[in-house]
């Protein structure tokens, strides 16, 4: 199995070489608003043609995320979510799901799983990448590498506006999938709308050419911060404001494609 | 180079590192590029050494506490901590780390506290240089350490609740690192322990080793000899300890005692023992010994003492644990609400609940009346009197 998915091509990557819409990446916490949502979500996520879907492992010290997702990971610890639970939830969602798929999480409850047996975990249910915000480039390449290629994750860093343009090289030379660039200097959801200074920044970082696709992520909400995202981006990344969509769910599978639909739909059919 | 040193990359053997978000990494470089050569500038030593000796009111006497020698069978000395300017040995590193912070040219200072004692010392050396201070409190704490609050927004600090979490030091610590995210250019963080991501942990032990470094100079001129047999100090970060320990770390004749807060008790469920109950893992930017669930949660931590009421220990303890260079004890709440009520009446000194974990545990040790024993009085019991009149029995 090992084997075949080394030569098998990721499904990000797969997925990046046909797009040719701006992309849409939708985070959800994994256990909110129920212990038993993952699956809900996830199809829902899938048929409202959401592109990505990134779940988030709930951690008690969520440190680099606002006050919307800190809650959602409260309340999924109170669900009793854990991450052998959600490796056990995504058992045979890859029937469901055809979407790449990615895990977001802080690095403790990895490696109390750990991590030779996560990285294997992964691969089995059929997991693409990895977010973990608080592995650094160094730490990841001397100690975590090795497990992630084996099972043919990709590792997904971030980038932000304070990020020098020599460590952006550096991270687009050690990166697979795509880099996932912060709007702005703050945690997640923490700022509505794009300001010039983030237009500037995406700029910037546009006319580097890098060799890895982008998504822009933290602070996108609607459908306006959505397209101005992807004009400097392959597409952007939406946590917080799905979330609070979450947050008050009533029919699952109508309010997610609505949800995405608010976002996607060409701007010739919105009320702008 | 000593193995107990940071090596180039964070670590403490296989403790430490700087496990931060991207976001934070400029700002933490940048420390760890420059926090070597600001520190021992002529110009930073020459500012330090002064302010300590003017300002903070060092050294610090070591005093022989001959009635709780008596006691105890062996000649204890007290390391007077206590006595520094603002009530502990927190003023140490806030002194220096102000001036890094200068050196560095931050307008902005932010903090987390526990107890209150290092927003406290905080507080005080951005009122002296004129930075604007912002400190993150626990909810709770700020509850619990009522008068301290007030003694920052006295001294002009602005105090902002964290409401997350269980509402103490960890929550706090969690709220100024998002805090530093959202304001990575002009802000210094002044890290109140030897946690945190590398450099911080290396960092706060060199701005806390004035404290073993005056008592090898005053025991040596006391006794004939700079090693005691034994230094004690309480640990909740460990940043007193680390301090005590410092000069004594490659001296292997000096035993080095680290004292833990039960609680409750070790196993009662309501502890801060990390050592007795802790794994290795990843909270804060390093990788440490950490309380937690199987599934990786940090847990709540409990102890009577706000000041080591947090999960995890800085990873130069966590070596010092694991290569077994010092010896752990755990002290409950009850033994150092004793030892602290004793030391009131045996020496006139009323300590702070924390260092009174560091005098209980003198209790639990089998001394020889030859043995002589440093005790790191880490702060002073006014920000406790709430507490020493709730417990009574005095
Ligand atoms: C008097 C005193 N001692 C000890 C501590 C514990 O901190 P550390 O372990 O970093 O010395 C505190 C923390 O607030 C304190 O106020």
């Amino acid at each position: 199995m090992t084997q075949d998915s080394r030569l098998k091509l990721n499904r990000i990557d797969q997925f990046f070489q046909q797009r040719n819409e701006p992309v849409l990446n939708i985070y959800f916490t994994a256990g909110f608003p129920q212990p038993d949502s993952t699956r809900t979500i996830l199809s829902g996520l899938q048929k409202a043609g959401a592109d990505l879907i990134e779940i988030g492992i709930p951690f008690s010290d969520p440190v680099a995320d606002g006050p919307t997702i800190q809650q959602s990971n409260k309340k999924a610890l109170e669900n009793g979510m854990t991450l052998r639970l959600l490796m056990e939830q995504l058992k045979g969602f890859r029937e469901e799901v055809q979407v790449p798929v990615v895990l977001m999480g802080y690095l403790n409850p990895i490696v109390q799983y750990g991590i030779e047996q996560f990285c294997q975990d992964c691969e089995a249910v059929g997991i693409d990448g990895l977010i973990l915000p608080d592995l650094p480039m160094y730490e990841y390449q001397i100690f975590y590498k090795e497990f992630f290629q084996k099972h043919g994750l990709h590792n997904i860093f971030l980038i932000s506006p304070q990020t020098s343009e020599a460590r952006i090289r550096e991270i687009d030379a050690n990166s697979q999938g795509f880099i996932y660039m912060v709007s702005s200097a703050s945690v997640t959801g923490a700022k509505q709308g794009i300001s010039q200074e983030q237009l500037g920044y995406f700029e910037r970082i546009q006319q580097m050419k890098l060799k890895n696709p982008k998504l822009i992520g933290f602070g996108i909400s609607d459908r306006e911060s959505f397209q101005q995202a992807s004009r400097y981006a392959e597409g952007a990344i939406i946590g917080s404001a799905f979330i609070k969509l979450l947050e008050k769910l009533e029919q699952p599978e109508q309010d997610i494609k609505n949800f995405v639909e608010s976002i996607k739909q060409p701007a010739t059919q919105s009320a702008k | 180079m000593s193995e107990y040193r940071v090596n180039e990359h964070g670590y403490y053997g296989s403790f430490g590192g700087s496990f931060i978000p991207e976001m934070l990494y400029p700002n933490v470089e940048e420390l760890r590029e420059r926090y070597l050569a600001i520190l021992e500038s002529e110009d930073f030593q020459k500012q330090y050494h002064q302010l300590l000796r003017d300002y903070v009111g060092r050294p610090t006497p070591l005093y022989l506490a001959e009635r709780l020698s008596e006691r105890l069978g062996a000649s204890i000395y007290l390391k007077r901590e206590d006595l520094c300017h603002t009530g502990a040995h927190k003023v140490n590193n806030t002194v220096g780390q102000i001036l890094l912070a200068k050196a560095l040219g931050k307008q902005k200072i932010i903090a987390e506290t526990g107890a209150g004692q290092h927003g406290v010392a905080t507080a005080t050396v951005c009122a002296l240089m004129g930075l604007e201070c912002i400190v993150y409190m626990g909810q709770v704490d700020m509850e619990r350490q009522k008068p301290n609050v007030e003694r920052m927004k006295l001294l002009g600090a602005e105090v902002r609740p964290a409401m997350s979490g269980s509402r103490t030091l960890k929550d706090a610590t969690n709220e100024a690192m998002r805090h530093w995210i959202n304001n990575p250019a002009d802000t210094h963080y002044i890290i109140g322990s030897v946690v945190g991501p590398h450099p911080y942990p290396d960092m706060v032990a060199r701005l806390q080793a004035i404290i073993s470094k005056e008592m090898r100079a005053q025991l040596k001129e006391k006794t004939g000899t700079e090693n005691p047999d034994y230094v004690v100090a309480c640990v909740g970060g460990g940043s007193n300890a680390a301090g005590a320990f410092y000069h004594y770390l490659d001296e292997p004749s000096v035993k080095l005692i680290a004292v833990e807060a039960a609680g409750k008790g070790v196993d009662s469920g309501e502890s801060a023992a990390t050592t007795f109950l802790g794994k290795p893992g990843v909270l804060h930017g390093s990788k440490t010994l950490l309380m937690q669930t199987e599934d990786g949660q940090v847990t709540e931590p409990y102890s009577i003492s706000a000041g080591l009421d947090y999960p995890g220990i800085g990873p130069l303890h966590a070596h010092l644990f694991d290569s077994k260079r010092a010896g752990f004890l755990a002290v409950t709440d009850a033994q150092a609400m004793d030892a602290g009520i004793r030391l009131s009446k045996l020496e006139g000194i009323i300590p702070a609940i924390e260092s009174a974990h560091a005098l209980a545990a003198l209790e639990q040790m089998e001394l020889k009346k030859s043995d002589v024993v440093i005790v790191n009085l880490s702060g002073r019991g006014d920000k406790d009197l709430e507490t020493y009149i709730k417990w009574g029995g005095y």
